[in-house]
């Protein structure tokens, strides 16, 4: 189907709902290096006026990636929900943005209308709404979740302990546990990414994992970041709680990292299976970003910011305990300065939550991006508004593995201070047991013999 | 009263390099641990934007008495680099046109990558390990290219045109924190425009703090030796020399 706008006698034709996407996406570096971007402002805003003109019902017609070419299109038209799709049906892409911004869209209609909404109609509406918009329906939106806490409850805001360590060395990472639980990090999950992905060596971070969780009875998970295929040949000899995977919009991308739906949902069974959830069964972490199918030359002419929400059809499929985007971590190719990491996270944050995911955002740069910890500050107080279910929370914001800056522990006691926000129920009382925080949230001073300084040493 | 609330866990930073026991006011990190990080930035965004010292370069490399040739890729200056991957990854024009075959088992491209400062101050001493062990065992070596606003994979079409069995790419990593000087050196057996990683050997984090240099020029020799008798690079020559660990 093609599309047009006339502005001041120019007609801009759009060939297919593809290109009409990709040209109305607010600029990022990516989408130029990929070729698709606008070729002007005035383009970009005659996309965007198309677009909002454009009916929901179109988008189940017309694929962006065909059908038989890509299995990530073939999980959306089979499993769309045409009943919880019924109450915005007859909007266009422009009156669906009005609607969910009115009153009417409360947080019980956003909720019960995830699974009728399929990424395309979500990474539409997002290019038709400010930054503001955004934050504003992100933040209706509740996505709970639950393994041995509760995340994702309003007014809460839970942090993932990033305690990595250039050579995996388990005092290294020790150090750095300790020094998040004290600074009450973690409840989000407890997260290596390791140096080396062999199967021992995850075994045994994962062992110290578990015996750091019981030891000192923290109601919380662990995970080792390690691939798909390392968690299912380990996890009938090593404590997995959570199975890992970075995933992305378009099947030839998966295939580039080593998975298929079939797999995910095979690791997703065995991953049931061991039942060491206490409260709840949601047992995946996944982690996405734009710009990784164009980095893998996979994105088949699709702009990187509706790659990005294909790829959360996937997670949704397996109902994950986190959903982490690591918006900044790709590279100024793909984000290249603090203003569209911003951008790029607000609406991966909203895309996310809208279809029912629990987003959480690493809220990171590399050194080669024009981005620093003021950018990061600003994307902080914002998401943390917009309500993020989690974020990452590094010793003094700096992965020393990884080699990006993330938000520090301090960072996310900033936020959960200035916003009123909570770590995760069991979690909070956990750390008042623990003497680390006072029933306000308030951080306490902690002495020379507490015990979780007796860890590791 | 104190200012600031100290922790009482210094002593596991012998355990790590990572940024723990700050300290705090309120929920802050200290002034004295923030400026600490924003200088690392700052040495990490120089390096970003540091230039190849072509100039101290030629004149260094010239005690070796191999041609050396000035080359600049697709990408006009750094701006363009960091946005466009490919530019950085093709010769312009000019380039091009100045390369003639020379048909010699190795050629040495030095690249300014994300930190010209790392090519800046190791390469030359790398070098001078790493020349007097091919010229012992009569591996020739061909022109040393110098290459502005260059990607790894400018080496593949330096080496094609050079006509070179082997391409050694030394090149400036991704600043970090803790290091904004660290080298790269990139090993391709028959060089093509298109090749991708995983065709190539890498030896990583060179630099004083790091792998130093006699260290790396054994495992870079030990590769290329391998490189020629087998007649391939990447992923299926596996890294077999004793001073891997």
């Amino acid at each position: 189907m093609a599309f047009k706008s006339t502005i001041h006698h120019k007609t801009y034709h759009f060939n297919d709902l593809r290109t009409l996407l990709a040209k109305a996406t607010p600029f990022r570096s990516g989408d130029a290096l990929a070729g698709l971007a606008a070729d002007s402002y005035e383009e970009r805003v005659a996309a965007q006026m198309a677009l909002a003109d454009v009916p929901l019902k179109v988008f189940l017609n017309e694929a962006i990636i065909p059908y038989e070419q890509d299995e990530v299109t073939r999980l959306i038209i089979d499993t769309h929900d045409a009943v919880a799709f019924a109450p915005v049906s007859h909007f266009t892409v422009g009156e669906f943005r009005d609607w969910l911004l009115g009153d009417s869209a409360t947080t019980i209609a956003l909720q019960q209308l995830a699974p009728g909404i399929t990424p395309e109609m979500v990474a539409a509406v997002s290019k038709l709404m400010r930054n503001q918009d955004l934050i504003s329906v992100a933040h209706k939106c509740e996505v709970v979740t639950k393994f041995r806490n509760t995340i994702g409850l309003k007014g809460h805001l839970s942090v993932r302990l990033q305690p990595n360590h250039n050579t995996d060395d388990p005092k290294g990472i020790a150090a750095s546990i300790v020094d998040g639980l004290l600074y009450g990090s973690g409840d989000a999950v407890i997260g290596i990414n390791p140096a080396t992905d062999s199967p021992q060596a995850v075994i045994t971070l994962l062992q110290m994992l578990d015996q750091l969780r019981q030891q000192f009875e923290i109601p919380t998970q662990s995970c080792v970041l390690c691939h798909v295929t390392t968690a299912m040949q380990i996890m009938h000899r090593a404590p997995v709680d959570l199975v890992f995977q970075s995933i992305a919009g378009t099947e030839q991308a998966n295939k580039s990292f080593g998975i298929d739906i079939a797999l995910l949902a095979e690791a997703h069974a065995s991953a049931l299976s061991l039942q060491r959830g206490t409260i709840g069964n949601n047992v995946m972490y996944f982690e996405t970003g734009q710009g990784s199918a164009l980095s893998a030359n996979a994105n088949s002419g699709v702009d990187q910011q509706t790659c990005e929400v294909r790829s959360y059809a996937i997670a949704r499929r397996f109902s994950p305990l986190l959903v982490n985007t690591v918006v900044g971590f790709i590279g100024p190719e793909y984000l290249f300065d603090g203003k569209q990491i911003i951008r790029a996270a607000l609406e991966d944050h909203f895309c996310g939550k809208l279809m029912g995911l629990p987003m959480g955002v690493d809220i990171c740069y590399t050194n080669h991006a024009e981005a620093d910890q003021d950018d990061m500050d600003n994307l902080l107080t914002l998401l943390g508004v917009a309500g993020v279910n989690f974020i990452m929370g590094v010793p003094g914001a700096d992965d020393i593995m990884l080699n990006y800056q993330s938000t520090s522990f301090h960072d996310a006691l900033y936020a959960r201070k200035v916003l009123g926000l909570k770590a995760a129920p069991e979690f909070e009382q956990w750390l008042q047991k623990q003497g680390i925080m006072d029933v306000s949230g308030k951080l306490l001073p902690v002495g020379e013999t507490h015990r979780l300084l007796g860890y590791g040493v | 009263m104190e200012l600031i609330q100290s922790d009482p866990w210094a002593s596991l930073k012998a355990f790590t390099t990572a940024r723990i026991a700050l300290g705090r006011t309120g929920t802050a990190i200290p002034l004295r641990e923030v400026l600490a990080f924003k200088m690392a930035h700052a040495h990490a965004r120089d390096a970003v934007y540091s230039r190849l010292e072509t100039a101290a370069l030629q004149e260094q490399l010239q005690s070796f008495h191999l041609p050396i040739v000035l080359l600049h890729s697709r990408a006009a200056d750094r701006y363009e680099y960091l946005q466009r991957p490919d530019k950085g990854r093709r010769l312009d024009v000019d380039s091009v046109a100045s390369l003639a075959p020379q048909t010699s088992d190795v050629v040495f491209i030095l690249a300014d990558g994300l930190s010209a400062t790392a090519v800046n101050v190791h390469a030359y001493p790398l070098l001078q390990h790493v020349l007097p062990m091919l010229k012992a065992t009569g591996i020739s070596v061909g022109p040393i290219c110098l290459v502005q606003q260059g990607r790894v994979a400018i080496g593949d079409e330096t080496g094609a045109l050079l006509k070179a069995k082997v391409t050694i790419v030394l090149i400036g990593e991704r600043p970090g924190l803790s290091a904004a000087d660290s080298m790269g050196a990139y090993i391709t057996y028959n060089p093509q425009v298109g090749n991708t990683d995983e065709v190539r050997n890498c030896i990583s984090n060179i630099r004083e703090e790091g792998l130093q240099y006699p260290a790396a020029a054994g495992k870079i020799f030990y590769l290329l030796q391998e490189a020629l008798r087998l007649k391939l690079s990447g992923v299926e020559l596996k890294d077999n020399h004793g001073l891997l660990s």
